[in-house]
């Protein structure tokens, strides 16, 4: 990945790269914690795609080959930073402690949701694209005027790019001087749409003309996403004001298990990606630098298989929910036609009777 | 019981003012509403009291208005967002129906859409386009938003309070062309509660239900028809979503006949709501269909000739003169 303007630390061959902005700070230990993020999260993506192809999700968005960024990212965070993330962001979600078959709950068909997110800090999933930038904005603006040390994040990718709300959402950042970083995860692809009709110039030098710093950080290198967001993190919590990560990356599966990538992309494209893998290079390190033995990747393959046979038993536990609970928190208060719709429920024996 | 005399406009800043000294979590965001006070100076000398923390001039962006407030929501504050025209509000239509009108549901309640978005709506002010709509069906067409409209300096001061301290996502819909019209408000009591529709006045021969700038037109028309001997119980249906269908069967049943009235177009509208409502609820009362007078099926016209596209006097009195005069 011969690119200049590139922050990267970690080769594709797994060898540090020197860069004169940033350096890893962090300690085998660490790496090998961020290493198992992305095992686990790569496991659970697989087997959920799994259980979407044997009917039992209704649909499934996988992350394969943006692991790098999202557990760079979302270990990067503070406990006390709120994300606001898109359908994708399940490594985000998995570094913020939602449980596994929370995420799947959406996917599921059971919620719209799925956790509580003031519990984790991790807004529910944003389906509209970039509707989530202006919330979190809007949040990143109630920080301010709370005095608090903290900062919002919000997860996109190039396909929001184009959005409205995404673009306004980088005018009222700059102009409120808002305690915020713009995540996007350039993964080349929204659904067929190449990120060279989203943007002719690169994504990350948008920010500019914003009047804030765009950084563009290898997507695949954990640990180059971990420096570039924790700085901008940090950054914003002090006053510092927005940054745009551009983490640039690829999907290497389908946009969505409804979706045919075979039909628009090339398979050469995907045989580059795939030397780019961000999970081997990490294991290389690990294994040259740090002398990590094979035996602890297997306890950690073995541990990621034991999660996705609990994920699977969760998911299959998860049943048809009580009609009736359509009316639950659709309104806060008291609502006639609420009232209306349960009571008919009731009466046509579709519920048994509400709770 | 404290009464003073003031215009609608006037009544609203009170109002807001009154919220933004309860609850510091209260802010105002929209377009020129600091140092100008808003094109409509409903925030006059609000920035300067409050701070421009608090009243915030927003950067010319509606579904940023509403999207940013949702954000703030989430932290648990309370935005007053105000869209400057009606017709300005479609920008932000889908911050609105994909998420003020849903977080609640899809974070099971972990959400509350604590936030006002006020819409200077409906016509009479001799405005070029886009600045005299009532988009108020579309919203009242969703799920998670309540949609309600005053029509009195009095209604506007405690409405608009009574909108902000509630925990759902409103869309207030203010009579532009009331606003400079005065009336006594009362600062010790809030006359109803949000969602009440109220009769504005007895009568005993038909029903007119209106709501914002129609209700004193409908008043009018009542003024003049009893001068021929029909006598007209007028309603301000007052919250639009959801209905406050109770004093109005109340009504109908004692009149057997109603006439609704808005500017908006009467196709899928909140007339057609209610005609639907109380011909299923007052079937046995009625001794005549409801009649819709409403704007046409148009875009909104240019306004030199506005006033034949809203309803006026006359057309209120020729549907109230049509409904006395059906024969079954």
């Amino acid at each position: 990945m011969i690119d200049e303007e590139l922050v990267q630390l970690l080769s594709p061959e797994g060898e540090r790269v020197s860069n004169p902005d940033y350096q890893s700070t962090l300690s085998g230990d660490e790496i090998f914690g961020l290493y198992r993020d992305m095992a686990i999260i790569r496991r659970l993506c697989n087997e959920s795609t799994s259980l979407q192809r044997q009917g039992q999700l209704a649909l499934w968005a996988p992350i394969q080959g943006q692991e790098a960024a999202q557990i760079g990212a979302g270990r990067a965070m503070a406990p006390t930073d709120f994300s606001f993330p898109t359908y994708r962001e399940h490594g985000i979600a998995w570094c913020r402690g939602i449980p596994p078959e929370n995420m799947l709950r959406l996917f599921r068909a059971v919620s719209n949701g799925g956790w509580d997110p003031q519990k984790y800090r991790h807004s529910v999933p944003t389906i509209v694209l970039g509707n989530q930038a202006l919330h979190a904005v809007g949040y990143a603006m109630g920080i301010q005027r709370d005095g608090a040390e903290e900062a919002a994040i919000t997860f996109f990718g190039d396909g929001a790019s184009s959005q409205g709300d995404t673009l306004e959402a980088f005018v009222w950042a700059a102009s409120f001087n808002a305690p915020i970083v713009f995540f996007c995860q350039n993964n080349q692809w929204g659904i067929s749409t190449p990120s060279s009709l989203q943007s002719k110039v690169p994504l990350y030098r948008r920010a500019e003309g914003f009047g804030f710093p765009g950084v563009r950080v290898d997507g695949n290198d954990v640990l180059a996403v971990y420096e570039v967001s924790k700085r901008a993190l940090e950054n914003a919590r002090v006053g510092g004001g927005p940054t745009l990560i551009e983490a640039y990356t690829y999907r290497m599966g389908a946009h969505t298990t409804s979706d045919d990538p075979t039909r628009y992309r090339i398979d050469a494209e995907v045989e580059v990606w795939k030397h780019r893998d961000p999970v081997e290079r990490v294991k290389a390190l690990l294994a040259r630098e740090y002398d990590i033995k094979s035996t602890a990747f297997d306890e950690v393959a073995a541990e990621a298989d034991e999660m996705a046979l609990q994920l699977r038993e969760d998911v299959l536990a998860m049943s048809r929910p009580d009609p009736i609970t359509m009316f639950d928190n659709a309104y806060a208060t008291e609502h006639p036609l609420i009232d209306e719709g349960r009571r008919e429920m009731i009466e046509l024996g579709i519920s048994p009777g509400g709770h | 019981m404290a009464t003073t005399t003031m215009t609608m406009a006037k009544a609203l800043n009170e109002g807001l003012r009154r919220a933004l000294e309860k609850d510091k979590k209260v802010l105002l965001m929209g377009e020129d509403i600091g140092k100008l006070g808003g094109v409509f100076r409903i925030t006059d000398g609000l920035q300067k009291d409050f701070g421009e923390d608090r009243v915030i001039d927003a950067p010319l962006a509606e579904s940023a208005i509403v999207g940013t407030a949702v954000g703030l929501a989430i932290r648990g504050y309370r935005t007053v967002c105000e869209m400057q025209f009606d017709g300005f509000v479609y920008p932000a239509f889908d911050q609105i129906v994909s998420q003020v009108a849903k977080l609640r549901k899809r974070s099971d309640g972990a959400y509350t859409m604590g936030l006002v978005i006020r819409l200077p709506f409906q016509g009479g002010i001799g405005a070029i386009e886009h600045h005299s709509e009532s988009p108020e069906a579309y919203f009242a067409h969703t799920g998670g938003l309540r949609v309600v409209s005053c029509s009195t300096p009095n209604d506007a001061y405690w409405m608009i309070q009574q909108a902000i301290e509630h925990d759902d996502p409103i869309i207030f819909c203010e009579p532009k062309s009331r606003y400079w019209e005065k009336g006594e408000v009362d600062i010790d009591q809030a006359p109803n509660g949000l969602f009440d529709a109220v009769v504005r006045r007895e009568g005993t021969d038909i029903t007119v239900i209106g709501y914002g700038s129609t209700v004193k037109t409908i008043l009018r028309a009542a003024d003049t028809a009893l001068t021929e001997g029909v006598s007209i119980e007028v309603i301000d249906a007052r919250s639009l979503s959801p209905l406050d269908l109770e004093p109005m069967v109340r009504s109908v049943e004692k009149t057997g006949r109603f006439v609704t009235v808005h500017e908006a177009p009467h196709m899928a509208s909140i007339g057609s709501e209610i005609v639907a409502e109380l011909t299923q609820r007052c079937f046995y009362s009625l001794r005549a269909p409801g009649i819709r007078v409403s704007g046409y099926h148009v875009p909104y016209p240019p306004t030199r000739i506005e006033e034949d596209y809203r309803p006026t006097v006359d057309r209120v009195l020729d549907a109230v003169d049509r409904v006395m005069g059906f024969e079954s």
